[in-house]
């Protein structure tokens, strides 16, 4: 069992949380885990990309090679796009919709989904939309882990018992409202 | 065992803080600042009170190191590439010295330059020192590594220098921790003059270090990260070195590689192992992070020996980090069938925050230069350097730390006239002092713009040294107090900003512009830490 995860999004979008939740998720499964991440300029904005690997087997790239991995989890719609060569031919896309817009030439995605949609599964969801529902508008990346959870090999318990640990410091609301986005992004995934 | 989930970095600062050093000294620079962020934060470290405040600049972190070893404690230094050029001097002599306590030097190389001027890499300036290098392949060997690097370094004489690669310095593995060992006590070197580089000592100690050289190599032949396995197919031999080894693994996941491989994690290089490779096999491929070292050493002027394929040859791209990609490429396997990235993605470029003081600047500056044409704003590293991209286009020049103030002297003693400078607080203190020095006492025409935002922003915004000190410093190098002027970047303050430029091209000598407002993500995060203290 192994799963290889392209997480991305935009400097400041909280991809590194995700990273941090299946992080110790895995560890309490006792699985392995490789995590690779974008350090580096600390102003907002620019492109993040993090490799995730986890598997019950030792696990020796920290990258993830082309095709190869079972899913691309996306917190911005252009940024999904860039590393549609890492999936695999039948991985699946979770991307949110929401547009993050800092360039001036922000191209029109609608085509290229359309596009891609016909060759692999894709599955949008408007995320910040959700995350407001949910009553915390700060927890889109929970909705988009929540979405993702279905392909990723972990019970979703054990996910749940990760987001406690992570936003423990930040206290039970923190808690229960990322709790709340996870599973009303797992739902939508799985209706 | 519990294994906890580090970085490449922070298992290296788990491993040094284990080892019982007594200091860490260093300056920021990505991929190597969490190591000793890892230490500020770490509760065995605090409750020890192990130094780990940052130094000005990599020469005095690694002279302070070199210090500590000479008290007979263990050390750590920890830069990245760039910053072993500030530290080489002392680097190159602590080789001759040797050491008393145990010294490691954690050089961190980013090829790719994912956040560097250059990828250049640092094995050579391991070779150059005639030093041991270790390079970790994994979090767990980076862990292990560091952690015996101390003992390695006290038993053979001298600094050890661990390379890593931003790959590792940046990728979270699980990892096992050792035993916490007690620190050292104090005890000065057993010779007194083993510090003492007179050439009539030096030279004898040169000879000895040139003496250890064979021992090194009976390590390294030994060594259990130095490895051989042996594969079937001979037709082909691979060479590994640091993390290259896991993208050859990644292409066989059974395990089944079928050609002899020598993995190389310690240097000098594995003499054996290398020897035996090249005797059963028929070609070599040498697979490394960095320049080809290696390839190189392995390839025959005369092209008389076995082919060696690699980053020279072609097998492998010549620049930039490896991937398990490239690896396939070069074992001849077939890629599967991948989706195309879709037409007309743009990139996200980075761009100034919104709100930097640092746009104030550009802005009122770009109002001055506009009246003598462009080319004559010298710069230097930072944030403020995206002020060479659009919408600002102001400055002309990033080289390397404290080339502004420098750079722009060498145009003025040309005739170009006005010249300006732009630097950050941080820049400034760390290699900018000195140029400033050569100004004053040539009375140069110059007009350097401090852009202080009181913090080491670039690399995440940790304490800068120049913090309240710029203008006495500056008083201090013999700067006419008349010509330090300061200003607050801000919008509204834009014609004033201007006008104090303008005044001070209108001098011909040293002027000092401080620009000074705090970098708005550093108020953002402090507000943020002194929020959740109170909750
Ligand atoms: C010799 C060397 N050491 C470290 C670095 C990494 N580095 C690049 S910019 C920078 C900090 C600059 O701080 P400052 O001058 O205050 O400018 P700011 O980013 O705050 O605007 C550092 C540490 C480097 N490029 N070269
Ligand atoms: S991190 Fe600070 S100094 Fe750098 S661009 Fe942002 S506000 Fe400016």
């Amino acid at each position: 069992m192994k799963t290889d995860i392209i997480l991305a999004g935009v400097g400041g979008q909280g991809i590194l949380s995700i990273a941090a939740i299946l992080g110790a998720a895995a560890l309490n499964e006792n699985l392995y885990l490789k995590q690779a991440e974008t350090h580096g300029m600390s102003q907002r904005g620019g492109e993040v990309v993090s490799h995730l690997r986890i598997s019950d087997s030792p696990i020796y790239s920290d990258l993830i090679p082309l095709g190869s991995a079972e899913i691309i989890l996306s917190v911005e719609p252009l940024e999904s796009l860039r590393y549609v060569p890492f999936l695999k031919s039948d991985g699946c896309l979770v991307t949110n919709t929401t547009e993050f817009r800092n360039i001036a030439n922000y191209p029109k995605l609608e085509p290229a989904f359309t596009e891609l949609g016909t060759k692999l599964k894709i599955i949008q969801i408007d995320a910040d939309t959700m995350a407001r529902e949910t009553g915390n508008p700060k927890s889109s990346n929970m909705v988009m882990l929540g979405a993702a959870s279905p392909f990723i090999h972990i019970d979703k318990e054990i996910i749940l018992k990760a987001i406690e640990t992570v936003f423990k410091a930040k206290g039970d609301k923190v808690v229960e409202s990322n709790k709340q986005a996870f599973l009303a992004g797992r739902e939508f995934a799985l209706s | 065992m519990q294994r906890k989930l580090l970085l490449g970095v922070e298992a290296i600062g788990q491993a040094a803080i284990d080892a019982g050093i007594s200091g860490v000294y260093a300056y920021p620079g990505t991929p190597s600042t969490e190591i000793t962020e890892y230490i500020q934060e770490n509760e065995v470290a605090v409750e020890r009170n192990i130094h780990r405040q940052w130094s000005a600049n990599e020469k005095t972190a690694m002279e302070s190191a070199l210090g500590m070893s000479y008290a007979g404690k263990r050390s750590i230094t920890c830069m990245k590439h760039v910053g072993l050029n500030v530290a080489a001097d002392v680097f190159m002599n602590a080789a001759i010295t040797g050491i008393n306590g145990g010294l490691v030097v954690v050089v961190a190389d980013d090829p790719s330059q994912h956040s560097s001027q250059n990828e250049q890499d640092s094995r050579f300036y391991g070779k150059f020192a005639l030093l041991p290098v270790f390079e970790p392949s994994n979090q767990q060997e980076a862990y292990n590594m560091t952690y015996e690097a101390f003992e390695f370094s006290e038993k053979t004489g001298l600094p050890v220098l661990l390379r890593i690669t931003t790959r590792l310095a940046h990728s979270r593995a699980g990892v096992v921790q050792r035993e916490l060992l007690p620190e050292k006590m104090l005890k000065l070197p057993a010779n007194p003059m083993q510090f003492m580089l007179l050439p009539s000592y030096s030279r004898k100690y040169y000879q000895q270090l040139i003496d250890k050289q064979p021992l090194l190599l009976k390590y390294s032949n030994e060594s259990e990260y130095n490895t051989f396995s042996h594969g079937t197919d001979k037709s082909l031999g691979i060479v590994c070195c640091g993390i290259a080894y896991n993208y050859l693994i990644e292409n066989y996941p059974e395990g089944d590689c079928p050609y002899p491989v020598v993995k190389i994690a310690q240097y000098p290089v594995p003499e054996i192992w290398l020897r035996k490779l090249e005797k059963e096999c028929d070609e070599l491929l040498v697979m490394e992070e960095g320049y080809p070292l290696v390839e190189e050493l392995l390839t025959d002027f005369f092209e008389r020996g076995k082919k060696v394929h690699g980053r020279l040859s072609g097998a492998l791209p010549r620049r930039g980090e490896l991937n398990p990609d490239h690896v396939r490429k070069a074992l001849g396997h077939e890629q599967p069938e991948i989706a195309e990235v879709p037409a007309g993605l743009v990139g996200r470029p980075p761009s100034l925050c919104a709100g930097c003081g640092h746009q104030d600047t550009y802005f009122a500056l770009n109002e001055v230069i506009a009246d003598y044409g462009d080319g004559r704003v010298f710069s230097d590293i930072g944030c403020y350097t995206l002020g060479a991209l659009p919408p600002y286009n102001t400055v002309n020049t990033c080289v390397d730390m404290g080339a502004s103030i420098t750079m722009a002297k060498g145009a003025a003693d040309a005739g170009l006239e006005p010249v300006f400078a732009v630097i950050g607080d941080s820049t400034f203190t760390h290699s900018g002092i000195t140029g400033l020095l050569d100004c004053v006492v040539e009375k140069t025409n110059i007009n350097i713009i401090i852009v202080d935002n009181e913090t080491i922003a670039m690399t995440g915004g940790q304490d800068s040294s120049a913090k309240g000190r710029i203008e006495k410093i500056c008083e201090g190098v013999g700067v006419d107090t008349k010509h330090i002027r300061i200003f607050v970047p801000l919008k509204k303050n834009h014609d004033e900003i201007v006008k104090l430029i303008r005044e001070e091209v209108d001098f011909k000598g040293v002027s000092v512009l401080i620009g000074r407002r705090e970098c708005v993500q550093r108020v953002a995060r402090m507000k943020k830490m002194s929020s959740s203290k109170n909750e």
